[in-house]
C-alpha cells in the first residue's frame, strides 16, 4: 500500500503540469477559459494533497497564478501554504511565503499556525529567508504576529546586513500599526537609523517616518533636525521628496521650523533638475508654508513653467498647484488666467476639469453674472459630459453658503430656466431644488420665478426630455404656489395641462395636477371676489379686491388696508393698453384660447380675466382633461385628480346660480361654494418656508419609541413599493425655524406691512418689464436703466471670444474695491440659523494611531529627557564625546536588559495604559491656543536638551565628512526646535 | 500607505500582474481593476497620466502592449511615481533583455520579486537597479 501512495505520487510529478504548462494552455484553450480553469482547479485541488513537496509547490503556484489573475478562490488551500511555507527547500519556501501574502488577512484561521516558522525564518543566517518572511509579515501581520515577532524585528533593525536591515524597518510600520506597543522597544533603534550613511537604509527609514508623520505630526517634531540634515545634504531625490512631506506636515505644528526649512527648499526648487522634486517642493511650500511671500513668489513662477508646457502631466500638475492655492493666494491663478481658461479646451477631460475649477475660483459677486455667461456658452460647445461638470459648478458655486454670491436673484432665477434648456444638461435635480428653494428663500424673487416656470412649462417640447422633468415638477409647483405673480392663470392652467403631460412620470405628474388645482382655486376666488366687488357700492371695489388678492390672498376682508395702493395700481395698469398684447405675442404658443381671452378682455387685464365665460372654460377645460385620469394606476395621480374633479362637482351647480344672480338681485347671503373656495384658498395661501436641517432633531421622541429599534425587516415589506419622491418640496410649516426677514410676525403686523412691500415690488417687477412704456418719471427710470434687464438675453456672447471675455471678466475679481453699483440692494434672503451649516459632530474614533503617537511622544520625549539626566553622569558624559558609537551601544545593551522587564508589564494591564492615552490625546485635542503655546515651550526644553544631547553625538562623523555643513549647523540647531 | 497597489494590463485589459499592499477580497479587486482599466485605457496618449479614482489616485504609463497602473493616496508625488514605473521597465528590461507582455506572463514570481526588492509596505524601498537584480541573479545562479 505504502508502495502505491509512492508510486501514484512519482506518476503525479512526472505529468504534472508545471506553471507554465498552464498559462500556455490558458492562452491556447479552445473549450473556454473558465472550464479549462475549473478543471485545472480539480487538478491543483488533487496536486496539493500529494506528499511530495516539489508536486504540492507547483500546484501551489498555479493556484496563486490563478487567485492573483483570474480572481479564484484560494482560501480553501490556506492549510497548504503553512506546509509549503515550512519547506526547507528555498524555491518551495518561496512559493508558500508568497502564497500566504497573497491569500492570508486577519481572519485567515491557520495565521495561527504560523508564527514559529516566521520567527524561525526571521532569525535564518540566509538573508533571502529572513527576506522573505519580513516580506511576508509586511504584508499579512496581525495584532498577534507582530506582538509575537517584535523582538526579532528589534534585533533585526540592528543587523549588519543591509539587505535585512532595510526590509526590516520597513515592516516596522505595519508592526507598529498593528501593535502600538512595539513603539516603546523599536522606536529608539529605528530613530538611529536616521543617521545611517547607507543610502539604502536612509530611503527605507525616512519612508516610514513619513508614512508615521502622515498619521500624527506633532509627535515627530523633536526629530525635526534630523530630517533637516538630511534635506540639506541628501542627494537622492526619492529621500528628498519623502523629506519634504515630512516637513510639510511638521510645519503647521511648529511656526518656527517653517523658517529654517524655507531656504533650502527653495535651493532645491531653483537648483534641480527633477521635476519630481520640484514639484514636491512646489507643492511643500503652497501648502505649508503659504505665508511666505518669496517662496510663494518663486513656486508660482515655476507653477507657470509646468502650466506651459507641452507635457499634459504638467500642465494637469501645474494646474492642480494652483487650485490648491487659489484660496489663499488668488493672484497667483488671476497672473496665469489666460493659461488656465486656455486649458478650458483642452482634449483632456480632467486638465478641463481642473481648468473649470480654477475658473470657478475666481468667481466673486462682481463677475459672477459675466464669467456664468461664457461659462454656459461654452458648455453649448462641449460634449454632455463636460458640459454637465460647467453646469454643475455654476450651480454649485452660485448656491455656496446660501447664494452668497448672488445679488440679482432675477438674473439668477432666469439663468437657471436657461440653463434648464441646455441640450445635455443633466443637473435637473440640482435645479429643482434651487428653484424651490429660492421661491421659498427669497420672496422678491417669485414673479421673476413664476415668469421662468411659466417658460419652461408652456413649451411642449421639454416634456419629452426625461431629465428636464424634474425641473418642469418645480416649475409646476412654483406655478402653483405663486400664481398670484401671474398675469395669466388661464395660460398656466393651460400649460399643466397640455396633452404632452403624459410623457411626465406619475410623481411629477401629481406635481402638475396639484398645481393645476391651485391655479384653479386662484381663479375661482378671483372671480368671486371680483363679482363680490362689483355688487358693492364701492366703485373701486373691484380693483381693491382684485389687486388686495394679486397681493394678500389669505386677506379677505381687508379691502380698507390696501385703499392706498390700489389706485395707483390701477392707474398703472390702464396706462398701458399694449400691456396685454405684449403678454400675447410672447405666448403664442400658448393656444388660442388663450389669446382669445387676451383679447375679447380690456388691456387691464385684472378687471376682466376673470369673466365668467372664462371661468367656465377653465372648469370645462380641467374636467376634460384629467377625466380620463381618474382611472389612473398610480394613487398620487388618481388621487389628486379625484380631489380636483369632486371639487368640481361640489362648486359647479353654484358657480353657474351665481352667475344668473349676478347684477340682477343683491343676494347677501353667503354661498356654499364660494365659502368652500375662500377656505381652499386660505389653505393654499399659507406661505411655505424652508424647513432647518436639523428640524427634526427638536421634535421631542414620545414616550416609549425605540428609535434604535432594527428596521431591517421592513425593508423587505418595503422592497415592493417604489418610494414615493417626498423630497419634491418639503411641506414644512413655513417658519419653522428662525428667520432673518419676517421674524416672529403676528398676523396683525403682516397685515399692515407687507401689502405696501408687495405692491412695490411688483411695481417695480411690472415697470422692470415695461420700462419702455412709461413716460420718464425721474425716479423710476433711474430703476428701469440699472437694473439689468435680466430677462432679455441681452449678453449675447460671440462663441468665438469666449476666451478673451473670460480672461477680461476675470480680472475684475482682483479688483475687488470696484464693486458695482447695485441700482437695487440685495433682497432679502431668508436663512435658518443653524440648519443651513451641517454640523457633523464627527467623534473620532479612538484609533491604534494615537496610541502609536502616544508610545512615539513617550519615546521621544519622556525617555530622552532621561538620557539627559543620564548624561549629567562625568563618565557617561565624556564617553559620548570620545565616540557616538559606544554611547549607542551602550543604549541597545541597556535597552536589551531592560526587554523582559518593559514588555511585562504592558501585558499585565493594557486597559491602563490605553486609558492613559486616551486621555493624552483628548488633552491634546482640546487644548487652548495658549495652553499650547506653554506645551511646545515644555516641549521645547526638552526638544533643545534632547537636541544638544543628540548633536553632540553627531558631531564627530560630521566634522570630518563635511566641515562646511557642521559650521552652518551649530547655529541652526537649537534655534530650530522650539 | 503611499502605494496601494500595482497592476500591469495588456491591451486587452487583461490583468497581467497585480500586487495589492492591503488586503481586497476577490470580489472587490475584479470590481477595482475592472472600474480602472475601463477609465484608463479609454484615455489616449495626449491625456495626462493621472486619474482620480474614489479616494485616491491612479497613475498609469504605457509600455508597447502593457500598461502599468500604480494606485496611490492622494498626496503621493505623480511624477515620482511615474519614474518609478519607469525604473521599473528599466529594471525589467535590463533582466530580460527587452521585457515584453510575455516574459511578465511566463517568470510572473520574477517579476513579483522585484517589486518587492523595490517596494515594501507601500514604500518604495530600493532604486539601484543592480540592487534590485542582484538578488534575482544570485538564485537564478543556485
Amino acid at each position: 500500500m505504502a508502495g502505491g501512495v509512492s508510486s501514484s505520487s512519482i506518476m503525479e510529478t512526472l505529468f504534472q503540469r508545471t506553471l507554465e504548462d498552464l498559462i500556455k494552455g490558458l492562452r491556447l484553450q479552445l473549450i473556454g477559459e473558465s472550464a479549462f480553469v475549473s478543471k485545472a482547479i480539480e487538478e491543483i485541488r488533487r496536486e496539493v494533497k500529494s506528499t511530495d513537496p516539489h508536486t504540492k509547490s507547483t500546484a501551489l503556484q498555479k493556484l496563486s497564478y490563478l487567485a492573483s489573475l483570474h480572481f479564484h478562490d484560494m482560501s480553501w488551500a490556506a492549510f497548504h501554504v503553512v506546509e509549503v511555507m515550512s519547506s526547507s527547500r528555498f524555491s518551495h519556501k518561496r512559493i508558500g511565503y508568497h502564497a500566504a501574502s497573497l491569500s492570508f488577512h486577519d481572519d485567515t484561521p491557520v495565521l495561527l499556525l504560523i508564527t514559529n516558522q516566521l520567527r524561525k525564518d526571521l532569525a535564518s543566517t540566509n538573508e533571502f529567508e529572513v527576506s522573505l518572511a519580513l516580506e511576508c509579515l509586511s504584508r499579512i501581520s496581525t495584532p498577534d504576529l507582530a506582538r509575537d515577532l517584535t523582538p526579532e524585528i528589534f534585533t533585526l533593525l540592528s543587523t549588519t546586513k543591509i539587505f535585512v536591515r532595510k526590509k526590516a524597518i520597513s515592516v516596522v510600520l505595519r508592526v507598529f500599526a498593528k501593535y502600538p506597543d512595539a513603539v516603546r522597544l523599536c522606536f529608539k533603534r529605528l530613530v538611529e537609523n536616521l543617521d545611517s550613511s547607507d543610502p539604502q537604509i536612509l530611503a527605507a527609514v525616512v519612508g516610514v517616518f513619513c508614512e508615521l508623520a502622515s498619521q500624527d505630526p506633532g509627535s515627530y517634531l523633536p526629530l525635526a533636525p534630523e530630517f533637516y540634515r538630511i534635506l540639506v545634504d541628501s542627494k537622492n531625490n526619492w529621500v528628498l521628496i519623502k523629506v519634504l512631506k515630512i516637513f510639510a506636515k511638521l510645519a503647521p505644528f511648529e511656526p518656527r521650523l517653517a523658517k529654517r526649512v524655507v531656504e533650502p527648499i527653495c535651493d532645491h526648487m531653483r537648483r534641480t533638475g527633477a521635476k519630481s522634486l520640484m514639484f514636491e517642493c512646489i507643492r511643500t511650500v503652497i501648502s505649508s508654508f503659504s505665508e511666505y511671500e518669496s517662496a510663494v513668489k518663486l513656486a508660482v513662477v515655476k507653477i507657470r513653467e509646468l502650466l506651459v508646457d507641452d507635457d499634459p502631466n504638467l500642465k494637469y500638475l501645474g494646474l492642480q498647484a494652483l487650485s490648491v492655492i487659489a484660496p489663499k493666494h488668488l493672484w497667483a491663478v488671476l497672473e496665469n488666467k489666460e493659461v488656465v481658461i486656455k486649458w478650458l479646451s483642452d482634449e483632456d477631460p480632467n486638465i478641463k476639469l481642473e481648468s473649470l475649477r480654477l475658473v470657478m475660483a475666481m468667481v466673486s459677486e462682481s463677475n459672477v453674472v459675466e464669467i456664468s455667461r461664457v461659462l454656459v456658452n461654452y458648455s453649448l460647445k462641449s460634449d454632455p459630459g463636460f458640459c454637465n461638470e460647467i453646469l454643475g459648478s455654476i450651480l454649485c458655486t452660485c448656491s455656496r453658503n446660501v447664494y452668497e454670491i448672488i445679488v440679482d436673484f432675477d438674473w439668477y432665477v432666469s439663468l437657471l430656466g436657461e440653463m434648464s434648456r441646455i441640450p445635455h444638461c443633466q443637473k435637473g435635480d440640482e435645479i429643482e431644488n434651487q428653484l424651490i428653494d429660492l421661491g421659498m428663500r427669497v420672496k422678491d424673487v417669485r414673479p421673476e420665478l413664476l415668469r421662468v416656470a411659466r417658460g419652461l412649462l408652456i413649451d411642449p417640447a421639454l416634456l419629452g426630455n426625461p431629465f428636464l422633468h424634474r425641473i418642469l415638477a418645480a416649475a409646476a409647483w412654483v406655478s402653483g404656489e405663486y400664481v398670484e405673480f401671474s398675469r395669466n392663470p388661464f395660460e398656466l392652467m393651460e400649460a399643466l395641462l397640455q396633452p404632452r403631460t403624459s410623457l411626465l412620470p406619475p410623481s411629477v405628474r401629481a406635481v402638475y395636477i396639484h398645481s393645476a388645482f391651485k391655479v384653479l382655486i386662484f381663479c375661482l376666488h378671483s372671480y368671486i371676489l371680483q363679482s363680490e366687488s362689483i355688487t358693492s357700492s364701492f366703485p373701486d371695489n373691484l380693483v381693491l379686491g382684485v389687486s388686495e388678492l394679486v397681493l394678500k390672498k389669505n386677506m379677505l376682508e381687508g379691502s380698507e388696508l390696501t385703499t392706498c395702493e390700489a389706485p395707483s395700481a390701477h392707474r398703472s395698469e390702464g396706462f398701458n393698453p399694449r400691456n396685454q398684447s405684449y403678454e400675447d405675442l410672447s405666448i403664442k404658443n400658448g393656444g388660442d384660447r388663450t389669446i382669445n381671452h387676451g383679447q375679447t378682455s380690456t388691456p387691464a387685464f385684472s378687471e376682466n380675466i376673470f369673466t365668467y365665460d372664462s371661468i367656465i372654460n377653465l372648469i370645462n377645460q380641467v374636467e376634460l382633461a384629467l377625466g380620463p385620469l381618474t382611472g389612473s394606476h398610480d394613487a398620487e395621480v388618481f388621487e389628486r385628480t379625484r380631489h380636483i374633479l369632486c371639487f368640481i362637482e361640489l362648486i359647479k351647480g353654484e358657480i353657474t346660480e351665481c352667475l344668473v344672480q349676478k347684477g340682477k338681485t343683491l343676494e347677501s347671503e353667503e354661498m356654499k361654494a364660494s365659502k368652500i373656495i375662500k377656505l381652499i384658498s386660505d389653505a393654499f395661501s399659507e406661505e411655505l418656508g424652508p424647513v432647518s436641517v436639523s428640524a427634526q432633531q427638536r421634535v421631542p421622541i414620545p414616550e416609549g419609541l425605540l428609535l434604535k429599534e432594527n428596521l431591517d425587516d421592513l425593508e423587505t415589506i418595503c422592497a415592493d413599493f417604489q418610494v414615493p419622491e417626498s423630497n419634491l418640496f418639503s411641506l414644512g410649516s413655513p417658519y419653522y425655524g428662525e428667520e432673518v426677514g419676517v421674524s416672529s410676525f403676528g398676523l396683525q403686523d403682516k397685515e399692515e406691512s407687507e401689502p405696501s412691500n408687495e405692491a412695490t415690488s411688483l411695481l417695480t417687477e411690472h415697470r422692470k418689464l415695461h420700462g419702455l412704456y412709461y413716460l420718464a418719471s425721474e425716479k423710476n427710470e433711474i430703476v428701469g436703466n440699472d437694473y439689468p434687464p435680466a430677462n432679455e438675453p441681452k449678453l449675447q456672447v460671440n462663441p468665438n471670444n469666449d476666451t478673451e471675455d473670460l480672461v477680461k471678466l476675470t480680472v475684475q475679481s482682483l479688483a475687488t474695491n470696484k464693486k458695482p453699483n447695485h441700482a437695487k440692494t440685495r433682497p432679502v434672503v431668508v436663512k435658518l440659523d443653524e440648519g443651513d451649516l451641517v454640523t457633523v459632530t464627527a467623534k473620532r474614533p479612538e484609533t491604534k494611531d494615537d496610541l502609536v503617537s502616544g508610545a512615539v511622544r513617550e519615546v521621544l520625549l519622556g525617555s530622552d529627557t532621561r538620557t539627559a539626566t543620564s548624561q549629567s553622569n562625568p563618565s557617561d558624559k565624556s564617553s559620548s564625546k570620545r565616540k557616538g558609537k559606544e554611547k549607542i551601544n551602550v543604549d541597545r545593551s541597556e535597552l536589551k536588559e531592560n526587554l523582559g522587564d518593559s514588555e511585562k508589564p504592558k501585558h499585565e494591564n493594557p486597559s491602563s495604559r490605553k486609558n492613559k492615552h486616551r486621555i493624552s490625546g483628548k488633552e491634546r485635542r482640546h487644548k487652548s491656543a495658549g495652553k499650547i503655546g506653554e506645551e511646545r515651550e515644555e516641549n521645547g526644553q526638552k526638544g533643545m536638551q534632547k537636541s544638544s544631547h543628540r548633536h553632540a553625538r553627531h558631531k564627530a562623523p560630521h566634522r570630518s565628512d563635511a566641515p562646511l555643513n557642521v559650521v552652518s549647523q551649530t547655529p541652526v540647531i537649537p534655534d530650530f526646535l522650539l | 500607505m503611499g502605494i496601494r497597489f500595482i497592476l500591469m494590463v495588456n491591451k486587452q485589459g487583461q490583468t497581467r500582474l497585480a500586487q495589492y499592499y492591503e488586503y481586497l477580497t476577490l470580489e472587490e479587486r475584479r470590481a477595482l481593476e475592472g472600474e480602472i482599466v475601463r477609465k484608463c485605457l479609454a484615455r489616449n496618449e495626449q491625456q495626462c497620466s493621472f486619474v482620480e479614482h474614489r479616494n485616491y489616485k491612479i497613475v498609469y504609463r504605457r509600455y508597447a502592449s502593457l500598461f502599468f497602473l500604480v494606485g496611490v493616496d492622494n498626496d503621493e508625488n505623480e511624477l515620482a511615481i511615474l519614474e518609478f514605473i519607469h525604473l521599473l521597465v528599466e529594471t525589467m528590461d535590463r533582466h530580460f533583455g527587452n521585457v515584453c507582455e510575455l516574459d511578465i506572463m511566463f517568470h510572473l514570481e520574477k517579476a513579483h520579486f522585484m517589486l518587492e526588492e523595490m517596494v515594501m509596505n507601500g514604500c518604495i524601498v530600493e532604486t539601484s537597479k543592480s540592487n534590485i537584480l542582484s538578488p534575482i541573479q544570485l538564485m537564478d545562479r543556485a
